[in-house]
C-alpha cells in the first residue's frame, strides 16, 4: 500500500502541519521507503497474539476523589502566548465550528 | 414542527432513532487530576499541569468516577466489563488541551444494557437497547462572544468526568426518543450519579436519525442531529429532520451522512460544515493508563448497593400502597419526592391520605416557591402528624390546610400550631349551638327556605358556621345539630 | 578525565572536607576547560551558573540540620525534556523556545531531595527523536572523545556532560536506546531501568509506552547511585510500579560467580563489525573467567524490533505532540485564522525529523491502516516481549550483547532516516519489552568507545548491575583502551 501525495496531504491536515509542495513530495518518498521496511511485519503470523497494552502493569491505579489540586508554581499566564482576563485567546472561531474546520 | 406535517408521511415511512447521551458524573474533582470539578470558578482557575496538558503531565483516574459510572451502567442493565481500556480520540480544537480526548473505544466499561419505556398506556412496555456505557473526559469551553475577533478558552471544565450512554437504533418515533430520555434521566437521578440537567449542561443529547420505507428491514443513511437543549427540543428536531430526509428520499435523492445542527429559535436543522468523511480520530489505547481491571466481587457489591430503581419503586407503590397509576407516576417522578411520600405514608399509616396531601398541598407549595423537596421546610414526620390530627378528629380538614400553611412558613410542628392558633376542632354541643344560633339569626331567609325543604341550603349554613368557627367546628356534629334544630 | 566519583563527593561534602559550592565551581570550571559551550561541544541547551551556585548555597545551609542525602552536593546534568522550575524545558525544539515549566518532574524533585544540584539542561535530538543529537534547535552536540563524531542520541548532551568530566551523573531519557547508545558512543555507563521503575511525571512524552528516564554515570557506581535516587513509585504516574527499590550500589558486593549470562545469537549477526565483535568476545571471556556461566540463547523476533518500534513510537508521538498547538504555552506563529495559526506554529516549531515522525505516526493510526500497521506492530511487540520472558524463565539471569552496531559516526554522515533508525537495532528491543538494560564501556576501536549491553528481566536491575560492576572491575583500564 504505497503512500500517495493525497495521503500525505490528508495526514498533514490531521496533524495540522503545513507542508510546501516540495516537502510534501519528499515526504511521500520518505514514508514509502520507511514503510517498505515495515512490510516485514506483514509476514509474521500473529493469529491469536494479544496486542501489547499496559505491558507489565497490574491494572490501573486510581486516586481518591479529593484535592488539593496539584500546584502550579507559576500561573498559566506566565507561559501562555495570549491571555485576557484569565481566558486563553485564539483566533476567532464561529460558534459551531468543529474540529475539522479548526 | 406540527404533527400535521409528519402524520401523512408515517403511512409510508418509518423513523429510526438512536441516541447518544453524555452525562457529567457527580464528583468533587476531575477525572484525571485533583482539580475541583465545580462549576462557576473564574476562567482557568481550576486547572493544573494535567488538565492544561503541560508537557510531561500524566493522568491518574478518579476512583469515584469509576464507581459512579459502574453504578449507572448497572442501573441500565449493562454487563460491566472486568477489563476495559481507555483510548485516545485525536483531534485538534483549542478547548481540547492535549489534542486528544481520553475516552474508551473498542473495550468500553459496559455493554449490552436496556431500559423500558411506555409502560402502560400503549400496552406492553418497549425495551430500548443500551449498546454501551463508556467513561471519558469533558473538553473546556470556547467563548465566542466575549472579546471581539478572538475566541476565549476556559479550561475549568477540561477533564471533568463524563459517561456516554449509547442506545441501539431502537426508537421509532420522536415521542419514543423523548420517553427514553425521560426514563434515562429518572434512572440516573435515582442512582444519584449526576445532576442530569440539560440546562446546566450535565446532560447532553446527540441523536442519530434515519428514515426508511415501512416494511424495509435495512437501516437508511443516518444523520447526526446536535445542539438540542431540551427533551422537547430533541423531539422537535427529530421530526423536522425526519420530514427533511423523507423529502429528499421521495424526490429520488439520497440522504447524505452528515451532522445537522438544530436551531431551537427557527425550528430548523441545518448541515454543519463538517465533512463526515474527514473525521479520522485515530483511536488507539491510551498508553498512560493501563487497562482498568474491576474485580467481579466489586462489581457485585456495586450492584448490591444500587438503590431501588424507578420501575421497581412504581411496582412496589402500587402493591404496597394501593395507589392508582397516575398517583404512582407523580410520586415516583423524583427519588426525593418518592422518599418523602414514603416517609409520610409510613409514619401516618394511610397511604391514600398521604398521597393526596403530598400530590396536593406539598407539590402546589413547591411549585409556587420553586423549592426542591430536599430543602422543604415541612419534614415528612410533621406532615404525618398533621394527617394524624385530621384522622383522629383533632382538627378539621379545613383547619389542617391552614395549619399546613403555617408549617410551611414557620417549620413548627402541627399540634403546636393548632393549639396556638386555636384551630383544634370544637365538638362541644353548646359552642356549636351558639354558632348555629348566630348563623340562623344572620341568615333568616336561607334558614326559612331550608326549613321548607330546600336541602341544598344546608351547605350554605354549615359553611357559614365553619367560617365563623375558623374551621374548628366538627362538621359531622354540626350537621346533626342543624338537622335536629330546623326539621323538628 | 572524568568528574570525581559521586560517592566521594557526597562523603566529602557531608563530612565538611569540601563544600557543595566548590563542587559546583569545579563543574563550571570543567565546562570552560572542555569548551562545553555552543561553539564547542555544545553540551547544554541551557546553563545557569548563578542558579547552580544558589542551589549549592542552600545545601551548605541544609548540612547543619538534616541528614545528608545520597547525592549531597553532587552536580547532576538533566536532559532538556525533563521539567525543571528554574531553567527552561524545551526538548531541543523551537516550539518550546523559552518555556519554563510551572511544575517540576518527580525525578528532579527526588534529585534535589537527595542533595543533588541540578546543573544545566542538556542538549538533545528534538523531542528525543534521533540517534545522534544532530537534530536539535540548538545545533549538534559533539562527542568529547572525538569532536568530529556524534555523541549518539537522543540524550547526547547528557552523555557528553559525563564523558567530558563536567558531572559524574546525568539524567537522560530512553525510548529506543537514547541513553545506552550515547553511553556506548561516549565511553561511559548508561542505564535504562525497567518500564515503570522510574516516574515519567514531568518527562515530556515522546512515546509513552516506551519512554523511561535513564541515568548516565562515569562509572557503574555513579549510575547505580543515581538510579537509586530517582527510582520508586510515584502516584502521579499510573504506569509507575509500586515495588520497593533495592540498593543498587550494594549489587557490587554480589558475586558474579554462578550467574548465567546469555548471548542472544541475533545480536551477533554475521554482518557485525568484527572489531566490535572482538571487544564483546573479550568482555565475555572476562565474565567467564569470573565464574559466570555463558550460554548461547535465541531471541527470534529481534529483527522485527525496528519495524515495530518505528510504528509504535511515531504513532504515540503523533498524539503526544498534538498538545504543541500554540494555545497554552510555547511558540505561536500567526496564520490565516485558527487553522492557519496551528499549521504555522507546528510547521515553524517542529524540525524535519519530528515532522516526519508525526506524519508517519498519523499515517499508521489513520483509518484503513490501523490494523495493518499499529495493531500488527503491537502484536509483534508481544512476541518480542515473549522472547525475553522465555529466555529469562529458562534460567538465564542476564543477557550480554553489543550496545550498538557501530562506533560513533562522523557528524553529518547519516542522512537517510532509516539508516539512522538502525542505530537502535540492539537497544529498541528492551524498550519494546519493558525490560531493564544498560551499556558499559568495553574498550575502543580506532580510538572510539564500544559499549557492551546487559539486559535483565523486569525489575531485576540489581542482577544487571552486579554483572556490570564485575565486568568494570575486571576490565579496568582496558574498558577505555
Amino acid at each position: 500500500m504505497a503512500v500517495t501525495i493525497n495521503d500525505v496531504r490528508h495526514i498533514a491536515t490531521l496533524a495540522r502541519l503545513g507542508l510546501t509542495d516540495a516537502r510534501a513530495a519528499a515526504i511521500v518518498d520518505e514514508l514509502n521507503i520507511i514503510l517498505g521496511h515495515m512490510d516485514a511485519l506483514s509476514r509474521v503470523d500473529t493469529a491469536g497474539v494479544q496486542e501489547a497494552i499496559g505491558v507489565g502493569a497490574q491494572g490501573l491505579p486510581v486516586r481518591a476523589d479529593s484535592g488539593p489540586p496539584f500546584p502550579l508554581h507559576r500561573s498559566i499566564d506566565s507561559v501562555a502566548p495570549s491571555v485576557r482576563e484569565g481566558f486563553l485567546l485564539v483566533p476567532r472561531l464561529s460558534t459551531h465550528e468543529s474540529s475539522e474546520e479548526a | 414542527m406540527s404533527t400535521s406535517a409528519i402524520t401523512p408521511l408515517l403511512e409510508k415511512w418509518e423513523m429510526v432513532v438512536g441516541l447518544e447521551v453524555h452525562v457529567q458524573l457527580k464528583t468533587r474533582t476531575k477525572a484525571f487530576c485533583s482539580c475541583s470539578a465545580e462549576y462557576g470558578a473564574s476562567p482557568n482557575a481550576n486547572t493544573c499541569p494535567v488538565c492544561l496538558a503541560l508537557p510531561g503531565a500524566l493522568p491518574v483516574l478518579n476512583e469515584r468516577a469509576v464507581g459512579l459510572a459502574t453504578r449507572a451502567a448497572l442501573a441500565l442493565n449493562c454487563d460491566v466489563q472486568p477489563v476495559s481500556i481507555f483510548a485516545r480520540k485525536n483531534y485538534f480544537y483549542p478547548d481540547l488541551p492535549k489534542g486528544y480526548q481520553i475516552s474508551q473505544f473498542d473495550k468500553p466499561l459496559a455493554l449490552g444494557g436496556w431500559i423500558e419505556i411506555g409502560a402502560r398506556a400503549e400496552g406492553s412496555p418497549i425495551r430500548i437497547g443500551v449498546t454501551r456505557v463508556h467513561m471519558e473526559e469533558d473538553a473546556g469551553k470556547s467563548v465566542h462572544d466575549r472579546f471581539p475577533g478572538v475566541t476565549a478558552i476556559d479550561l475549568n471544565r477540561s477533564g471533568v468526568p463524563l459517561i456516554e450512554i449509547v442506545s441501539e437504533p431502537d426508537m421509532r418515533s420522536a415521542e419514543q426518543a423523548g420517553a427514553y430520555l425521560r426514563v434515562l434521566k429518572l434512572i440516573l437521578e435515582y442512582v444519584d450519579v449526576s445532576d442530569v440537567s440539560m440546562e446546566e449542561g450535565s446532560l447532553r443529547v446527540d441523536a442519530n436519525v434515519s428514515a426508511r420505507r415501512r416494511g424495509e428491514t435495512k437501516l437508511g443513511t443516518k444523520t447526526e442531529v446536535k445542539n438540542m437543549n431540551s427533551f422537547s427540543g430533541v423531539e422537535r428536531a427529530l421530526e423536522v429532520e425526519f420530514v427533511r430526509q423523507v423529502g429528499v428520499l421521495e424526490a429520488g435523492g439520497a440522504v447524505e451522512q452528515q451532522t445537522m445542527l438544530w436551531d431551537g429559535h427557527t425550528g430548523e436543522v441545518r448541515p454543519s460544515r463538517t465533512k463526515e468523511a474527514s473525521h479520522d480520530y485515530r483511536y488507539f489505547p491510551e498508553p498512560d493508563l493501563p487497562p482498568l481491571v474491576l474485580a467481579i466481587d466489586w462489581i457485585a457489591q456495586v450492584r448490591h448497593d444500587l438503590p431501588e430503581l424507578p420501575a421497581a419503586r412504581r411496582t412496589r407503590f402500587v402493591a404496597d400502597y394501593k395507589l392508582g397509576e397516575y398517583d404512582v407516576d407523580v410520586l415516583t417522578s423524583s427519588p426525593r419526592l418518592a422518599d418523602y411520600y414514603e416517609s409520610v405514608a409510613r409514619s401516618h399509616g394511610d397511604p391514600k391520605a398521604a398521597a393526596n396531601w403530598v400530590m396536593g398541598e406539598v407539590l402546589a407549595t413547591l411549585k409556587t416557591s420553586g423549592e426542591d423537596i430536599a430543602r422543604f421546610r415541612v419534614r415528612p414526620a410533621d406532615l404525618a402528624s398533621l394527617l394524624d390530627l385530621v384522622r383522629d378528629g383533632v382538627v378539621s380538614h379545613t383547619a389542617a390546610k391552614q395549619i399546613f400553611g403555617r408549617m410551611v412558613a414557620t417549620g413548627n410542628p402541627p399540634a403546636q400550631i393548632a393549639e396556638r392558633e386555636g384551630l383544634v376542632k370544637v365538638d362541644d354541643d353548646s359552642q356549636l349551638a351558639a354558632w348555629l344560633d348566630e348563623v340562623i339569626a344572620e341568615n333568616p331567609t336561607e334558614a326559612e327556605r331550608f326549613r321548607n325543604g330546600e336541602k341544598k341550603l344546608q351547605g350554605v349554613l354549615i359553611g357559614a358556621v365553619m367560617k365563623k368557627s375558623k374551621g374548628r367546628a366538627d362538621p359531622k356534629k354540626l350537621n346533626q345539630l342543624l338537622a335536629a334544630r330546623l326539621t323538628s | 578525565m572524568t568528574a570525581r566519583s559521586s560517592a566521594i563527593v557526597r562523603d566529602d561534602v557531608a563530612a565538611g572536607r569540601t563544600t557543595a559550592s566548590s563542587t559546583v565551581d569545579a563543574a563550571i570550571a570543567r565546562s570552560r576547560e572542555v569548551n562545553a559551550g555552543r561553539d564547542g561541544l555544545n553540551v547544554f541547551a541551557w546553563t545557569d551558573d548563578a542558579d547552580a551556585r544558589a542551589q549549592a548555597a542552600t545545601i551548605t545551609k541544609r548540612l547543619a540540620d538534616t541528614t545528608a542525602g545520597p547525592l549531597l552536593g553532587v552536580p547532576v546534568a538533566v536532559k532538556d525534556n525533563i521539567a525543571t522550575l528554574t531553567m527552561p524545558t524545551t526538548c531541543g525544539s523551537r516550539i518550546l523556545e523559552g518555556y519554563v515549566s510551572p511544575y517540576e518532574a518527580t525525578v528532579v524533585t527526588r534529585l534535589r531531595a537527595a542533595g543533588a544540584i541540578v546543573f544545566g539542561k542538556t542538549n538533545m535530538d528534538e523531542f528525543a527523536m534521533g540517534s545522534s543529537t544532530e537534530h536539535s534547535a540548538y545545533g549538534p552536540t559533539r562527542n568529547p572523545v572525538r569532536p568530529d563524531r556524534v555523541p549518539g542520541g537522543s540524550s547526547g548532551g547528557s552523555a557528553a556532560a559525563v564523558a567530558s568530566g563536567i558531572v559524574s551523573i546525568a539524567l537522560g531519557s530512553e525510548t529506543g536506546g537514547s541513553v545506552r547508545q550515547p553511553a556506548a558512543f561516549c565511553g561511559i555507563v548508561g542505564v535504562k531501568p525497567t518500564y515503570g521503575r522510574v516516574s515519567r511525571f514531568g518527562l515530556v512524552a515522546f512515546a509513552s509506552s516506551l519512554d523511561q528516564v535513564g541515568v548516565f554515570g562515569a562509572t557503574v557506581s555513579d549510575a547505580a547511585r543515581g538510579l537509586g535516587v530517582i527510582a520508586g513509585h510515584d502516584p502521579m504516574d499510573s504506569t509507575s510500579a509500586t515495588l520497593e527499590v533495592p540498593d543498587y550500589v550494594a549489587a557490587e558486593d554480589v558475586d558474579v560467580k554462578g550467574m548465567v549470562i546469555g548471548l542472544p545469537k541475533e545480536y551477533f549477526p554475521a554482518s557485525l563489525d568484527p572489531a566490535i565483535r572482538q571487544r564483546c568476545d573479550a568482555a565475555v571471556e572476562r565474565l567467564r573467567a569470573l565464574g559466570a556461566t555463558i550460554r548461547d540463547v535465541s531471541l527470534p523476533h529481534t529483527d522485527l524490533a525496528i519495524p515495530v518500534y518505528y510504528i509504535v513510537a511515531p504513532a504515540e508521538a503523533s498524539s503526544n505532540l498534538a498538545r504543541f498547538d500554540g494555545v497554552r504555552y510555547g511558540l505561536r506563529l500567526d496564520g490565516d485564522g485558527l487553522r492557519g495559526m496551528y499549521e504555522a506554529t507546528r510547521s515553524g516549531g517542529f524540525g524535519p525529523e519530528v515532522t516526519r515522525r508525526i506524519l508517519l505516526g498519523t499515517y499508521v493510526l489513520s483509518a484503513g491502516y490501523y490494523d495493518a500497521y499499529y495493531r500488527k506492530a503491537q502484536q509483534v511487540r508481544t512476541l518480542i516481549a515473549d522472547d525475553f520472558r522465555r529466555v529469562f524463565e529458562s534460567g538465564v539471569h542476564v543477557l550480554f550483547t553489543p550496545t550498538a552496531p557501530t562506533t560513533a559516526f562522523p557528524l553529518g554522515a547519516i542522512s537517510d532516516p532509516y539508516e539512522m533508525y538502525l542505530s537502535d537495532i540492539f537497544t529498541a528491543t528492551a524498550n519494546l519489552a519493558g525490560v531493564p538494560a544498560m551499556s558499559v564501556p568495553i574498550g575502543r576501536v580506532d580510538g572510539l568507545p564500544v559499549g557492551g549491553q546487559f539486559l535483565a528481566s523486569h525489575f531485576d536491575e540489581s542482577r544487571m548491575f552486579t554483572a556490570a560492576f564485575a565486568l568494570e572491575r575486571a576490565m579496568g583500564a582496558e574498558a577505555h583502551a
